[in-house]
């Protein structure tokens, strides 16, 4: 694949957010209010690029068997680094992300791209890989935040807008007005790409980084689990 | 003891970890399409997460602020976690096959849960002490398990809808969470009016 394909099929065809729905719990959180969706977006963009250029680069040295633990290792290190930098530098931003900071973690598009992509290739296109996801997860964390900082609190990055200010709906900001605008912006995208986009009907394993860890859980989805489920009853 | 009612009933209801604070979202939209597998994955979230508090506010207080540690502790904390969740399934398949069976399959899916990791973390950051740590963890287990239950109950009939065609799987999904979550908002100051 071209460079600038890889760079930016991660912006809308393979979106992390809208279209594979990966990382919705800081999607979500940090989406209400544009300053800390681009904190957020930031911060998971320079893990992203990090862990893939390592893990990347160790792909031949990690055994198999034990990767994801490895993984888990490399990018709790690289959290680390940014959660100490931005302590240091950004203490108000450091604040406002809170615990939301630390489960950059367990973010399952970082984990999902060292699986899926940043152990088959090399550094050079992992970096990459990791440069269009993080910016697409940034570009949809930005989409979601306008929307609920415009309504919500009639401002856009702090900066009061003058009709709007007045004519509030403050639910948008909370958690249901969250659900909300997620769903609504998942189905926008859906009808834009009309198919187009490896759509994803429901929630399945594939993204999920826990799903090579669990063998039990054959290469089927999430709702497999549930069969298998009913059928060990 | 109406400070741990109070931590608890405010983990399960006002700061729901699901529905207000947005944390272990994947296995809410994912594992929530009947009752009973909610119920199991609800159950195996408070167990975990049990075990989880037991084993990282020990090492937090008596490893890590003592010598200066602090910076380790996303480290330490997802390591042990994961380590732990392995270990407990182990054991329970040797020991307790039949509880193995039901709550197994749902254990390596929350290893990576991030309301576990972010209850261990929360602890901490509150400055609660073991007992207050426990309780608390129990009450964020217990609000995962009512949201996952009360979510699959109302996903069972939005399955059987059909929406609009841009609109049909997870967007539904996801505006049905809203409404739910809406629901959960009438919970917010039951807190101060009870106990205050």
């Amino acid at each position: 694949m071209k460079k600038s394909g890889i760079l930016l099929k991660g912006l809308l065809k393979e979106n992390p957010v809208f279209v594979l729905v990966l990382g919705t719990c800081p999607t979500l959180a940090t989406s209400t209010s544009v300053i800390s969706a681009l904190a957020m977006g930031i911060a998971a963009t320079a893990v992203l690029i990090c862990s893939n250029i390592a893990i990347s680069a160790l792909r031949n040295l990690i055994p198999d068997k034990v990767r994801i633990p490895c993984y888990i290792v490399v990018i709790a290190g690289f959290v680390t680094i940014v959660q100490l930098l931005m302590e240091a530098y950004l203490p108000s931003l450091y604040e406002m992300l809170g615990v939301y900071l630390a489960l950059i973690v367990v973010n399952c598009i970082i984990l999902g791209r060292a699986e899926a992509y940043a152990n088959s290739h090399k550094v050079g296109e992992a970096a990459l890989d990791g440069l269009g996801m993080g910016l697409g997860f940034l570009l949809a964390l930005l989409c979601m935040a306008t929307i609920r900082e415009v309504f919500g609190s009639g401002s856009w990055a702090g900066f009061p807008i003058p009709f709007l200010k007045d004519h509030t709906v403050p639910i948008l900001t909370q958690s249901p007005g969250g659900f909300l605008v997620f769903g609504v912006m998942i189905a926008i995208v859906s009808a834009i790409t009309k198919g187009k986009a490896p759509a994803k009907k429901s929630f399945s394993c594939e993204g999920c980084p826990s799903a090579a860890a669990c063998g039990k859980l054959s290469p089927a989805s999430c709702e497999m689990s549930g069969k298998e489920a009913a059928s060990h009853d | 003891m109406t400070k741990l009612l109070a931590i608890l009933f405010a983990s399960v209801l006002v700061n729901n970890y699901t529905l207000v604070k947005f944390l272990g979202i994947c296995p809410f939209l994912g594992v929530s399409k009947k009752v009973d597998q909610a119920a199991g994955m609800g159950i195996a979230v408070i167990f975990v997460m049990l075990v989880a508090t037991a084993a990282t506010w020990p090492i937090q207080t008596f490893l890590l602020d003592p010598y200066g540690l602090g910076y380790l502790q996303t480290i330490v904390f997802i390591l042990v976690i994961a380590a732990l969740v392995q270990f407990v399934e182990i054991v329970l398949k040797r020991y307790l096959p039949s509880l193995h069976q039901s709550l197994g399959i749902y254990l390596p899916l929350i290893t990576t849960n991030c309301a576990v990791l972010g209850v261990t973390i929360n602890n901490i950051t509150d400055g609660y002490n073991f007992l207050t740590s426990m309780v608390s963890s129990l009450g964020c287990g217990l609000g995962f398990l009512l949201a996952m239950v009360l979510f699959a109950g109302v996903r069972s009939r939005v399955e059987e809808a059909i929406p609009p065609k841009p609109f049909s799987g997870i967007p539904i999904t996801l505006i049905s969470a809203s409404i739910v979550a809406l629901a959960f908002y009438g919970f917010s100051g039951i807190i101060t009016n009870i106990f205050g």
